[in-house]
């Protein structure tokens, strides 16, 4: 039997397409790694732009990125206490 | 002035220093003057690839820690003129150099030599950014495997932030009758991931392993499809416009194979 296949090829089951998949998830992945700090400072920018908008709960953020099997996410969770109303000073920096 | 080369995988055992050793008798062997630096600082083996580890005296970090001249460090291999090896310490390690110490060897060859090949040790910590330091350009090595193409993804990266240019991929060990069979990484699906330029795909040969039994490297003098992947990736360095191996050819050589081609052709139908 395993000569016939060796003689036929083994048709779809070859392993390259499979490695193929592997590889762009794993790369995907490995290029969005994020450092910790570089996270943090991610996540005091972002604080201070939205704190121009509106008062948030500093301490219950959680931002993320968020791997699922084929695309990587940034994913933020910001409680908001309240939207400032009226004119914003955008320019206040 | 030389052009300074780094050859790197991130990965070992993927033929960083078989490559090294390759490219560089081409390049001699095209009539330049080359010198094939050994930065694998405590683990060299590109003497001994190159069949020159009896020759072997002094070593760069001599010439960097003034022990001896650098013209008495450099090996001069008398099989091909124009080439020279320009030995690592075994008995030290990668902190014995720093990127610094390294950039200003380069300078000291540099006017001496066509070209610099700088055969980098496997992973990304002191010793790569050492050999990557005084280079220029770079040339990446990988083999058709999800490890290696990762690695190679990541020194890449590195390579490009460090303002390497141009950094160009050699796959090596590629086996044209696994990839027709559907089971290896193909050329495409490699360069589809990594997005650089390629200078050449070196296919998986018996005569890799007798050349470095032999102490000698494949350009030399041998003639087998491995020696001329590496003739032709010398002379694209060298700005020539080669046109890549017929590698499924060397794939259909066997009796096998075209008895296989000819059930798959009947197949599809």
């Amino acid at each position: 039997m395993d000569f016939l296949k060796k003689i036929f090829g083994s048709g779809n089951d070859g392993s390259r397409e499979k490695a193929k998949d592997r590889l762009k998830i794993v790369l995907i992945h490995d290029r969005t790694d994020i450092s910790p700090q570089l996270l943090e400072s991610l996540r005091s920018e972002i604080v201070d732009v939205l704190t121009k908008y509106m008062e948030i709960d500093t301490s219950k953020i959680e931002i993320d990125l968020d791997h699922d099997e084929h695309e990587v996410a940034l994913v933020a969770n910001v409680p908001v206490l309240r939207i400032k109303r009226g004119k914003v000073d955008v320019d206040k920096n | 002035m030389a052009r300074v080369i780094v050859t790197t995988s991130g990965k070992g055992g993927v033929g960083k220093t078989t490559s090294t050793a390759n490219i560089a008798a081409a390049l001699a062997r095209f009539g330049k003057k080359v010198v094939a630096v050994d930065a694998d600082v405590g683990l060299r083996n590109l003497d001994v690839i190159m069949g020159l580890e009896n020759r072997v005296v002094y070593n760069f970090i001599d010439v960097i820690e003034k022990n001896c001249k650098l013209s008495q460090a450099l090996v001069k291999d008398k099989r091909v003129p124009g080439l020279y090896l320009l030995p690592a310490a075994q008995t030290r390690t990668k902190d014995a150099v720093n990127p610094e110490q390294m950039v200003a060897l380069c300078e000291e060859l540099k006017p001496e030599f066509d070209f610099i090949l700088l055969d980098c040790p496997a992973g990304i910590e002191g010793g790569f950014k050492n050999a990557a330091a005084g280079a220029e350009e770079a040339l990446v090595v990988t083999t058709p495997e999800i490890p290696s193409v990762r690695d190679a993804d990541r020194i890449i990266g590195m390579l490009e932030s460090m303002g390497k240019s141009p950094i160009r991929l050699i796959i090596n060990r590629l086996r044209p009758n696994m990839v027709q069979d559907g089971d290896m990484l193909a050329k495409d699906d490699i360069l589809d991931v990594l997005s650089i330029d390629l200078i050449g795909v070196v296919p998986e040969d018996e005569n890799v392993i007798r050349s470095t039994n032999n102490g000698e490297p494949m350009t030399m003098s041998l003639e087998s499809p491995a020696a001329q992947a590496y003739l032709n990736i010398a002379e694209r360095l060298l700005g020539r416009d080669v046109p890549l191996m017929d590698l499924e050819s060397y794939a259909s050589r066997g009796l096998l194979s075209k008895i296989k081609k000819f059930f798959k052709k009947g197949k599809k139908k």
